[in-house]
Parts: structure tokens; C-alpha cells; sequence
């Protein structure tokens, strides 16, 4: 298939199915991530690099035989290595015999939160996390490295490469608001239900690009400028951190977040929180830079 | 009462099914891009929300019921929205109605 916007659909179409079956599993807020992440923001960014980049892929030079057969090779190796892999649900794997039962059967009572997949994430394992969020926003760092954070020519404010087209206007003046709202909900929710600062920063950056794609180039750099964002992704990492730190001032562990307040159950509320928070900063920023980084430039001839 | 929910709720679902299956015979069958649009889209704008109501009517009050009811009006919004798309790129992409050689010849590239 030489058709680069077939591929990128066929991925959008690939990660949607993930998400099901994470779904199928029961993973609620992994799929969301998926479906959020893989099929919604990823779809775009393709796309975006693709209008720089041309929709046919050339046709290589060499055989296509040795990379299949590489494919083919990797692909066997990671088969011949779930073979001494448990089956799946098997009680007696050691991933469920390790950590997992003390977080189901305490996390409840210890956080008094009812998601344990945010209890785990913000503060059992809020260390990896903050590592997950420094990858994150090393990616954006990245982006601004090699495409430059207010690359391309000056914004077009009204003027879309679609053109000029009232129904989707309209409509999309109609959601945008709920999006930007589902995602503070999405936000603020997640320590009661599926969701949190991850699929919260993707999902406001995505209300964003919608604006940007159909009111006209650059509309969104006038509500978000461009060199804000890799202060607000800075910003995000420092609210995170600050938390860890602010504990280890007071004589406690990294990211203890029972010194935040009086009371330990009320500190921890309000750790998750402020850490949701910074994730959720930190990953709106990169996102959404990313996109005008790559929407910012023209083609190349 | 019970049985009047229930019966409501299973042709709401039965007649949403039908339609999801003939837009999919219609997805597959018809000649050219823009019937085909239009087979998938206007059957599923009615086959979705009628899913969901088949669904909600067998729900409780709570607020999973109005979830689902939310749900129903985003796709009401953006289910045609999505095909008007579609056809409208298709139009900017320079295939026309009635174009069958074009897309005979997109079928021989991909």
C-alpha cells in the first residue's frame, strides 16, 4: 500500500480496535488513553506531517525481501517468548502475586479514593509517573529542537486549507465548548472514575486543534500562542515535581504527599490532584506544540 | 409496563441492527464513493441512536441513563457531520459524482 493517508487511517482504525479490546479486558482508563492518544491525536499529527511530506510513499530501491525478513524473524522471536508467558488470567502469574493484591485490597482504604488505576498511577507509583511525564515532555523538547517552537511562516488567522465551510462551523462551534469541558471533567474526575491528567491534555489539545482546522490557520495561536507552550510544559513537570519536593523539605519521602495537609487522607486528595494537574499541563502543552509545529510550515517544493 | 419497555426496547434494537447491516450491504455494494457515503451515513445517524434508545429504555434512572443520552446527542451531531465531510472532500479532492473511471483508477493505485 503506497497510499500514506490509507496507512494513516488503517493506524487510526488499528488503535480504535486496541482500545476495544482494552475495553474487552476491563482497562477502562488504558483504553481511553488509547482511544484518546492512538486513534484521536496521532490520526491528526499524521495528517499534519503528511500535508508536508506528500500522500505517496516512493517506491524503495531495494527487495523488499530482507526487511521481511527481518519482520519475520522479530516476529518468531516475540512468539517463541510468550510461551513462557502465564496465561492470560492466570491467578498464580507473578504480576498478580507481587504488588497488585496489596493495592486492590488497600488502595480504598488507604487513598479513599474509589479508581484504584489513579491511586496506583498518582501515588503508589507516582516516581514512574513523573518519569512517564519527563518522557513526555523530552518528546515536546524534541519537537522544538529539530521543528523549532514557532517554526513555519506567521499564523493565518481565518484562513483554512479546507476552505471556507459553514456546516462544519457551525457544528463544531457547537462542540467545542462541551469538549473543552469534558475534558476539565475527565481531569478533575479521575480519581473517581476512568480518566485523568493524561487523556485530560489530550483532549483539551485536541478541542484546540479542531478550532485551529476549522476556523483558520493560527486561530488557535491567538488563544494559545505558540511560546507559551513550552512554558506551560515546563510549567506542568515544575507543578509535579515542586509536590515531590515541598514533601522532602518537610523531612518525608519524595512525592509523600500526607505533609500537604493536616490531615493524611485530605494531603493525599489534594497530591493527586496537583499532580493530575501537572500532568495534565505538561501533556496539553506538548501536544498541542507539536501540532503547530507541524502546521506552522509549508511544503517544501 | 415492564413488558412495554421491554418489547419498545427490543425493536428499538432489532430495527437499529437492520439498519447497521444494510449500510454495511450498502458500504459493499454500491457502485461509486458518494452512494456509498450516503448508504453508511444516513443509516447509521437512525442506527445509533436507536441502539441507545433500545439500550436506555432498559436502563434505571441514574445518571449512566443521561451518559447515554449525551452520547446519543454527539453522534446526532457529528454522524452527519462526518459524512458531509467526507463527501465535501471528496468534491476538493477532484472526484465528482457519476466518476466512475476515477474510481476505477483509485482502486488500481492502492
Amino acid at each position: 500500500m503506497r497510499d500514506l493517508f490509507a496507512v494513516a487511517m488503517m493506524f487510526g482504525i488499528y488503535s480504535l480496535l486496541t482500545a476495544a479490546l482494552f475495553m474487552d479486558l476491563d482497562a477502562a482508563d488504558v483504553a481511553f488513553t488509547e482511544a484518546a492518544v492512538g486513534a484521536g491525536v496521532t490520526t491528526i499529527l499524521l495528517l499534519s506531517s503528511l500535508r508536508l511530506t506528500g500522500r505517496w510513499e516512493r517506491r524503495p530501491k531495494h527487495s523488499p525481501l530482507l526487511p521481511l525478513l527481518v519482520v519475520g524473524v522479530t516476529g518468531a522471536a516475540l512468539v517463541y517468548g510468550t510461551l513462557d508467558m502465564p496465561h492470560l488470567g492466570d491467578p498464580q502469574a507473578p504480576v498478580h502475586q507481587h504488588v497488585a493484591p496489596h493495592y486492590i485490597e488497600n488502595a480504598p482504604q488507604e487513598m479513599g479514593i474509589p479508581n484504584i488505576v489513579t491511586a496506583v498511577l498518582a501515588s503508589y507509583r507516582g516516581f514512574d509517573t513523573l518519569g512517564e511525564t519527563l518522557v513526555i515532555f523530552t518528546a515536546g523538547l524534541s519537537v522544538f529542537l529539530l521543528l523549532g517552537s514557532r517554526a513555519g511562516g506567521r499564523p493565518r488567522p481565518g484562513k483554512t486549507a479546507i476552505g471556507e465551510q459553514p456546516v462544519l462551523r457551525l457544528v463544531v462551534k457547537v462542540l467545542i465548548p462541551f469538549i473543552l469541558l469534558f475534558a476539565l471533567y475527565v481531569q478533575l474526575h479521575g480519581e473517581y472514575g476512568a480518566g485523568g491528567g493524561f487523556q485530560a491534555g489530550v483532549i483539551f489539545a485536541t478541542g484546540m486543534v479542531l478550532y485551529d482546522l476549522v476556523f483558520g490557520e493560527g486561530d488557535a495561536r491567538l488563544v494559545v500562542p505558540a511560546r507559551w507552550l513550552p512554558r506551560l510544559a515546563a510549567f506542568g513537570i515544575l507543578v509535579y515535581g515542586s509536590v515531590g519536593l515541598y514533601a522532602l523539605l518537610h523531612g518525608r519521602p519524595f512525592l509523600d504527599y500526607t505533609v500537604l495537609a493536616e490531615d493524611p487522607m485530605v494531603g493525599r486528595h489534594l497530591g493527586i490532584l496537583l499532580v493530575e494537574l501537572g500532568i495534565g499541563i505538561c501533556v496539553f502543552a506538548v501536544v498541542l506544540s507539536i501540532f503547530y509545529a507541524l502546521s506552522g510550515r509549508r511544503r517544501q517544493p | 409496563m415492564n413488558l412495554l419497555l421491554e418489547g419498545l426496547s427490543a425493536a428499538c434494537l432489532l430495527a437499529g441492527s437492520f439498519l447497521c447491516i444494510t449500510g454495511g450491504v450498502g458500504l459493499l455494494r454500491l457502485p461509486d464513493f458518494f452512494s456509498r457515503v450516503h448508504a453508511a451515513g444516513v443509516t447509521e445517524t437512525l442506527a445509533a441512536p436507536l441502539l441507545l434508545t433500545g439500550l436506555m429504555l432498559q436502563m434505571d434512572w441514574s445518571l449512566d441513563l443521561l451518559k447515554v443520552l449525551l452520547i446519543m446527542l454527539f453522534l446526532l451531531a457529528t454522524n452527519p457531520t462526518a459524512s458531509h465531510a467526507m463527501a465535501k472532500a471528496a468534491l476538493h479532492g477532484g472526484q465528482g459524482p457519476n466518476d466512475e473511471k476515477a474510481e476505477e483508477d483509485k482502486g488500481s493505485i492502492s
